[in-house]
């Protein structure tokens, strides 16, 4: 590895800390927008954002008449949102998107009020807990956050519909691991940024449209309404997948370190995954087989289905303790997704595009 | 106001079969609008501004309520139906219903072992027929009923079946009449089937591509004895709601009603719901996505036969309103 | 029926509809004036017609519901995805068709001498269930099949009893059936033969054509629950076999529209084509997203009445496929004397 390719990588990865430590709840997307855009602006022609906030960044092809790739990761990420605050000053909150809410005990939180308050979900002591209760999960909306202040003030500060982070660095782990809050889907984002970077110094003939998209984790919104303005020939989400772990069957889990798991099912058009192994293949990029029966639950679900259709795929980054403020990546994975993304970009033409609609293929 | 209100929730309009709702509608709005016409799935949409080039506003209120339709008619005459949007088995029993041509009907049900056992599979409307040619004479399989419950005013607060969601167009009515001169297009759509998922507004918005998009719709309320715990109460003030189902609201959009709501002094409150959606979800993903939110009424009951709304909040609602069609200068796009 | 003999016995599980689509293709070709395959792979044939009547989309779902290899096991046995509804409790003792290679497979159970008569009583959950192609280990399996290879049931299409037809994936075979005959006959009605997919798995072939064909009105047709059977109560019936075609009023996706549900029961009634409404509001079909495209377009659904469907095996009656094919004919005709929805 020379010098350049070893700042590159570091740069990848500082931008993959810096976003996961950033907060985007859906629906609150806004400043994690401007980061992406920022980190983005030198890499891309062009990047405006739509009516939800969606980042839409264009890298021009060499092409004329050269086909139009959207490449898609969400930036949202799930979160909690304050219900009611009680006399006492505690808060309630419920959940934005899929939060199981056995992660959450004595975590620390970020209330996103007119000042950011740091809090804590609270929890009874092991001394005082019945054994009765103590094999019972506690629900969520018995759940509280504490944030040291009596009620005048907290209602002063923080209104009901006022947003919750979660507080947790990011952090290296052994080999070339990472955890961090949000890399559902920040590490995806993080390959879009590594792959922009690969473009550079690559031809390609495609429009390629890098989207940050928004509001997924509460129903692939985004990807509806940025899909829809950009009217791509194809599109890939990438986004991450379930991976190895203790409970999590073997049928229904990625390696970690083995490359991004390419799709295959409803969700993927036959042409578009037959590309993306054969891609791999040539530039040997390590890569997985990913069996995706029906609803893959990425953007690739929303667009495949925008206006007259779009022949989508899904590349899914390998992660671990999916949806908790733990989640784990190797950073190989995203880098291997980043590679097999720029040289897909690299290798599609108008012809490419044409082949779609011929029948005896598809 | 009170009596338009009354004629809003007495006129029948199940999901699916909003005429009668939509042709009172049409009526009392129509000195106040410029144009009105009615689509495809039947929804109302009146312009007001037709010829301003203001950002387009888009109100959204649905005409249609909860019901039951008939799904078979047995040699006695009972009559077996299934739901019309959301409706709770143990809340019908006993209640009393009423078909479009005014035949009445009451709800009974087949003998149970536990109260837990009663479905609506179990369930029959009697409408007073001994024998199905009886019974076809007066009501055919597909025909629907709503809830048959007249408004009680109570002072302070109102009382009928589908409030849900005919304060929402009382309030949308009232505001077009007093709505003074803007420099946005308004657009009025009475949507359809939004009990059945949000679907006449889901058209209404391809069609208006409205610039803003605002639902008036009913919100729950936890303000009653060990109710879910939910931070809305009846006489607080119009609700602006931050999230539900089908909704994270636009930031900007959520500032600009509160900023609204301050400068006017409008009572109002802040409202997450952990259920249900309103027109809002259709309209903010229509074509490339539209900044929405919604103006939400704090209702007791809801999807009952006696939903319980406050009069103080109906006007703080309809203050809302006529300050948002009227707002100068909207640039939501950032 | 002989159409529908080899629509039912060629496999589309939702997402691989290929084999459906090219035999579909064969058969609409001589009455067609245009066919393509959108991005999908809905197979959208068009016959111009007059162009002074409103354009009908006509429209019946090619695939069905099937299985998907998810994992080979190193005993060589198959575990699997559902691909659509089915019930856990139509599988064990199935016999599948994997892959392209048609790789025949059956779902093991274990056998009654080896369970307690406690067992009998449980459901056997389908991720506890295995597909046994006889390989005896994972590198003998692989060579046969590979994950994300799909299974469709292996159900031999045939007539039995009074005039009623057995086979596999009538849901909706039946409806691609009804549509070819449409297609087959005279009409001056621009039409928009629509056979989507992925219909099983949550209406998506037909959002985006109704989307790219902006047809002037949509009929769906289908192979509907029918449940006119033991332990069912009349009015869980839904449909009844032998009634006629079936009208819908609604379901959980749309409310058909009222202006084509009265036009063909009134020329149901003048033209003595017996019918029946529906009777149930359960399941969602194309309908829903068809009629909520762009400004909304006036649907209906027509289904024939199938027994058993989302199973290995499902059952109709002629003369309900007949006479729905007449009823849809007879409202084609109606277009062309006028009638406007």
């Amino acid at each position: 590895m020379n010098d350049r390719e070893s700042s590159k990588l570091q740069e990848g990865k500082d931008f993959l800390s810096q976003i996961c430590e950033a907060h985007g709840i859906s629906g609150a997307e806004d400043e994690l927008g401007d980061m992406v855009a920022w980190a983005f602006e030198p890499l891309v022609d062009e990047i405006r954002t739509d009516a939800l906030r969606n980042v839409i960044m264009l890298r021009r092809g060499s092409a004329d008449n050269g086909p139009s790739v959207m490449l898609a990761a969400h930036m949202d990420e799930i979160g909690l949102a304050v219900t009611k605050i009680e006399d006492e000053g505690f808060i309630r909150f419920t959940a934005v998107g899929g939060v199981d809410p056995r992660n959450l005990l004595a975590k620390e939180v970020l209330v996103l009020g007119r000042r950011t308050l740091p809090g804590i979900v609270g929890i009874k002591p092991p001394h005082l807990i019945s054994p009765d209760e103590r094999g019972k999960a506690i629900k969520r909306e018995d759940m509280f956050i504490d944030v040291g202040l009596d009620a005048d003030e907290v209602r002063k500060q923080v209104s009901v519909g006022d947003l919750i982070a979660f507080d947790r660095s990011a952090e290296d782990l052994a080999g070339d691991r990472i955890t961090a809050k949000a890399l559902d889907d920040r590490a995806g984002v993080a390959a879009l940024y590594e792959a922009a970077l690969r473009l550079q110094d690559l031809r390609h003939d495609a429009d390629i449209y890098l989207v940050a998209t928004v509001q997924e984790e509460v129903g692939l919104r985004g990807a509806m309404t940025s899909t829809y303005g950009i009217r791509p020939d194809m599109g890939i989400a990438v986004d991450v997948g379930l991976a190895e772990m203790p409970g999590v069957p073997e049928e229904r889990s990625l390696k970690m370190g083995k490359g991004p798991g390419i799709g295959q099912g409803a969700n993927i058009h036959p042409h578009l995954h037959e590309k993306l192994v054969s891609v791999a293949k040539q530039q040997r990029i390590p890569n997985q087989k990913e069996v995706i029966a029906h609803r893959s639950g990425t953007d690739a679900w929303a667009m495949q289905v925008t206006r007259s259709g779009v022949p989508t795929a899904v590349l899914s980054i390998p992660l671990r303790y999916m949806h908790t403020s733990v989640e784990l990546v190797s950073w190989s994975d995203v880098r291997d997704t980043a590679a097999l993304m720029a040289e897909f970009c690299g290798s599609v033409d108008r012809e490419f595009v044409e082949g779609f609609y011929h029948e005896n293929t598809g | 106001m009170k009596e338009l209100i009354r004629k809003l929730v007495e006129t029948f309009g199940v999901a699916g079969h909003e005429e009668p709702i939509a042709d009172l509608i049409c009526d009392e709005i129509a000195d106040d609008v410029d144009e009105i016409r009615r689509d495809t799935l039947g929804n109302v949409i009146a312009v007001r501004g037709v010829q301003n080039d203001g950002p387009t506003i888009m109100f959204s209120a649905h005409m249609d309520e909860i019901g039951l339709v008939v799904t078979h008619i047995d040699e006695n005459g009972f009559l077996r139906f299934s739901n019309v949007g959301g409706v709770n088995p143990h809340r019908l029993s006993d209640q009393r219903v009423v078909f479009a041509n005014g035949r009445m009907g009451c709800i009974g049900h087949e003998r149970l072992e536990k109260v837990t056992d009663l479905k609506m599979e179990k369930m029959f409307i009697d409408i007073g027929c001994s024998s199905a040619d009886e019974a076809e004479e007066h009501v055919s399989i597909g025909d629907v009923a709503s809830f048959l419950r007249p408004m009680n005013d109570l002072g302070d607060r109102l009382v009928s079946k589908a409030m849900d969601d005919r304060i929402g167009c009382a309030i949308l009515i009232q505001a077009l009449k007093e709505m003074k001169d803007t420099p946005n297009r308004v657009v009025a759509v009475f949507s359809v089937q939004e009990e059945l998922g949000l679907r006449g507004a889901r058209t209404a918005a391809y069609q208006v591509e409205p610039d803003l998009g605002v639902a008036l719709d009913v919100t729950g309320a936890g303000d009653t004895p060990k109710a879910r715990r939910l931070d809305v109460s009846l006489g607080d003030g119009a609700a602006i709601k931050v999230m539900d189902r089908s909704l994270m609201t636009h930031p900007a959009v959520k500032g600009l009603m509160v900023r609204l709501a301050e400068e006017n002094d409008i009572p109002h409150q802040m409202e997450v719901l952990e259920f249900g959606g309103t027109d809002a979800g259709a309209i903010h993903l229509s074509r490339t996505g539209v900044p929405s939110g919604c103006i939400s009424i704090p209702t007791r009951y809801l999807h009952g036969p006696s939903e319980m709304v406050d009069y103080g909040d109906v006007r703080a609602c309809v203050d809302l309103t006529v300050a948002i069609a009227g707002a100068e200068n909207l640039d939501l796009r950032r | 029926m002989k159409i529908l003999a080899r629509l039912s016995e060629a496999d589309g599980v939702a997402g691989d509809e290929q084999q459906v689509r090219k035999l579909i293709r064969e058969f609409a070709e001589p009455h067609s004036d245009d066919m393509r395959v959108d991005a999908l792979g809905n197979l959208m044939v068009t016959r111009s017609g007059d162009p002074d009547l409103p354009a009908v989309m006509i429209a019946a779902h090619m695939d069905e519901v099937g299985l998907m290899i998810s994992h080979i096991q190193k005993n060589g046995l198959l575990k699997f995805y559902k691909v659509g509804g089915i019930d856990d409790r139509v599988l064990p003792s199935s016999v599948v068709r994997i892959g392209e290679d048609k790789v025949a497979g059956v779902i093991g159970a274990k056998p009654v001498h080896a369970q307690k008569p406690s067992e009998w009583k449980k459901v056997i959950p389908y991720d506890k269930m295995f597909i046994d192609i006889g390989a005896q280990s994972e590198d003998e399996a692989q060579k046969k099949v590979k994950p994300g290879d799909y299974a469709a049931f292996a159900t031999e299409f045939g007539e039995m009893g009074d005039g009623r037809l057995k086979g596999k994936a009538f849901d909706d075979r039946a409806g691609c059936a009804m549509l070819l005959e449409i297609l087959s006959a005279d009409h001056s009605v621009p039409l928009q033969a629509v056979f989507t997919v992925q219909e099983e798995i949550g209406l998506r072939g037909s959002q985006v054509a109704a989307w790219d064909l902006k047809p002037d009105l949509a009929l769906v047709f289908e192979g509907t629950t029918c449940a006119d059977i033991p332990e069912s109560e009349e009015h869980g019936y839904s449909t009844t076999m032998g009634e006629g075609p079936a009208i819908s009023i609604m379901d959980r996706t749309s409310v058909a529209h009222r202006g084509i549900v009265s036009q063909l029961v009134k020329l149901a009634e003048e033209n003595d084509v017996p019918f029946q409404f529906r009777r149930s509001t359960a399941g969602g079909n194309d309908a829903g997203p068809i009629h909520l495209t762009r400004e909304g377009i006036p649907t209906a659904t027509v289904s024939t009445p199938c027994r058993y469907i989302h199973s290995p095996v499902s059952v109709l009656k002629e003369s309900d496929f007949e006479n729905g094919v007449r009823l849809i004919e007879l409202f084609l005709q109606s277009i062309e004397r006028g009638f406007r929805p």
